[in-house]
């Protein structure tokens, strides 16, 4: 087994005059978590499409399990599981049937497949309605049978698009902790997602994508120690009263009514801003501190590079 | 909510022993199997697909009928054909529907990641429809026979007929593979059949004779796929000279074949 789960090579991919992926590089280590962020249109699902060999790339090489995705495919679809945002299951089938299916197109024998159903049924809190045609099911229990599906040949390396895009925030929490016992169990993940708190608790690594380009990586403590210290946000009662207020701080206004300062020196930041406020004659009508969160560093990051 | 995964568990891995061409029928297999799933679980829409043929067959056998002459033969004998040729043709837009809404759906998105075989998800689906055909074109036999529909030829020759007419539905299959591969949603695949389907079933020899016609509508209604198809299985089922007739019909589905199945493959690759 390598120690690179997946290896993505100055991937590109253009769709008429639009270029979806302008030259995508990182890479996974085996056993870890990749979040690859971004927004709609960033370029995430074609990346993903890419590297599951469903699309092939204009340019650039993509490597899973140690077999290249274009000249290897079919070594890598048997290494590999998918579960897209769209739930790909069929609604006519029932849960179970779903599953055998999947495994037998992994061409598992139909004893090994039944069996594999049962087990992941169990595991995914999905025996009751196991029988069920899957259009009764609930938009969570879409998306567990959907991963349940793409587990059927427990594949070192899964593939995760979106995996909780509209779902209700029980069912994310649920569909987080099956996530993260995969990991538990030595499996290399890529992730796709629009929500930061999802990147910041399942992933080991982060790639930001905007616009088809990577505009930043790293851990997420990492990314997150890119915005720096602390904030101190005051808030005032009106626009006038909080100009003034930056203008006396050396600060930014945001939002008219509140100021943010950076804690470059530590609580000393905070009693040397109160101060000069109140030589001022100036009263904050609230203070807060704040910790930078991925959402600052997402924000900064892409509408940095749209400008 | 979830169990740990067990301890000692292995999971099964795939084999890829057997030849390609093993995988390439056991996974059109699968496929057919899950395609006809939804006769199973849905028969209602199996049931409304017949609605259609049989509004037909009471509006051509009773309210029509009496008013069209056709030369050497009973009405109906001449009729029913027509309705089964309809009916297969009119039945093979459930190809580019469920190839269509598996898109939509993202399945092929799923299926293309799958170290299946890339021939049997249309393999599989125009297989899956040929054999519903088989069971629609049983029902509206068992239709034509409650109005008065009779085999003059003895059984082996009408059967050899519905083969002709099953191969032409396959054939149609393709055809429609390659539309539901074209289009966004069920919808509009839906939409786009009934233009190319109008001409060829309504300006044919399925219900009326085309000498009946101007010339150039007659020209048109005797030199197209579903009068071949018609001409086939009427003559399977009344009698008369058989074999040219078959000839014909088969050389037109098997040309629609050899040219649209690449067709649709390539988009498929591509889609």
């Amino acid at each position: 087994m390598t120690t690179t789960a997946i290896v993505a090579e100055n991937l590109q991919k253009r769709f008429g005059a639009v270029k979806a992926v302008q030259g995508i590089s990182f890479a996974v280590p085996t056993g870890t978590v990749l979040g690859l962020l971004g927004a709609n249109g960033a370029g995430k699902t074609t990346v993903v499409r890419m590297l599951t060999t469903v699309l092939k790339p204009d340019a650039g090489a993509g490597v899973v399990n140690g077999f290249d995705v274009v000249r290897e495919a079919q070594a890598v679809r048997s290494s590999i599981g998918l579960a897209g945002q769209y739930a790909a299951v069929d609604e006519n089938l029932t849960g179970r049937e779903n599953i055998v299916l999947v495994g037998r197109l992994n061409h598992l024998s139909r004893a090994d497949a039944s069996q594999r159903a049962v087990h992941l049924l169990a595991q995914f809190g999905l025996t009751d309605a196991g029988d069920r045609p899957a259009r009764t099911y609930s938009g969570g229990m879409r998306r567990r049978l959907d991963l349940a599906a793409a587990l059927v040949t427990h594949p070192p390396v899964l593939f995760l698009d979106e995996p909780t895009t509209g779902l209700d925030p029980a069912s994310r929490l649920d569909l987080w902790g099956v996530i993260e016992e995969l990991v538990a169990d030595g499996t290399t993940v890529l992730l796709t997602t629009q929500y930061l708190e999802e990147a910041d608790r399942l992933a080991d690594n982060i790639v930001v994508l905007d616009q088809g380009l990577v505009v930043a990586e790293g851990t997420p403590t990492e990314l997150k120690a890119r915005l720096g210290d602390t904030v101190i946000e005051l808030e005032f009662a009106d626009a006038a009263s909080a100009a003034a207020a930056a203008t006396v701080l050396d600060a930014q206004t945001e939002a008219s009514t509140i100021v943010r300062v950076v804690m470059t020196d530590g609580p000393a930041t905070l009693r040397d801003a109160l101060n000069r406020l109140a030589a001022a004659g100036i009263t904050a009508q609230h203070v807060a501190l704040r910790q930078p969160t991925l959402d600052d560093v997402f924000l900064t990051l892409t509408t940095g590079a749209a400008a | 909510m979830t169990a740990t995964t067990a301890p000692s568990f292995v999971a099964p891995r795939p084999s890829n022993a057997k030849p390609s061409i093993v995988w390439a029928l056991r996974d059109t297999g699968a496929m057919i199997g899950r395609n006809l799933t939804v006769i199973r679980r849905v028969p209602q829409l199996l049931v409304f697909s017949l609605i259609q043929p049989m509004i037909f067959v009471l509006l051509f056998r009773y309210v029509f009928g009496g008013a069209i002459r056709v030369p050497g033969i009973r009405y109906v004998d001449y009729l029913m054909p027509g309705i089964f040729t309809q009916t297969v043709a009119f039945g093979a837009i459930n190809t580019a529907v469920g190839l269509a809404e598996d898109r939509g759906k993202g399945l092929l998105e799923r299926l293309r990641s799958l170290p299946m075989a890339r021939a049997a998800v249309l393999g599989g689906r125009t297989l899956a429809d040929t054999a519903r055909n088989v069971l629609i074109i049983a029902l509206m036999t068992a239709i034509g026979a409650l109005v008065g529909f009779r085999i003059h030829n003895g059984v082996p020759a009408f059967l050899l007929g519905l083969l002709v007419l099953l191969l032409f539905g396959f054939a149609l299959s393709w055809v429609f593979a390659l539309i539901g591969l074209s289009v966004p949603n069920g919808e509009s695949a839906q939409a786009a059949a009934f233009p190319l389907l109008a001409p060829l079933v309504f300006a044919s020899n399925s219900f009326v004779d085309p000498a009946s016609m101007p010339t150039w509508l007659a020209w048109w209604a005797r030199n197209q796929p579903v009068s071949a198809t018609v001409n086939a299985v009427r003559a399977s089922a009344a009698g008369g000279p058989l074999a040219t007739k078959v000839l014909i019909a088969v050389a037109w589905s098997v040309g629609v074949i050899v040219v649209l199945a690449p067709l649709a493959v390539r988009k498929y690759r591509k889609a």
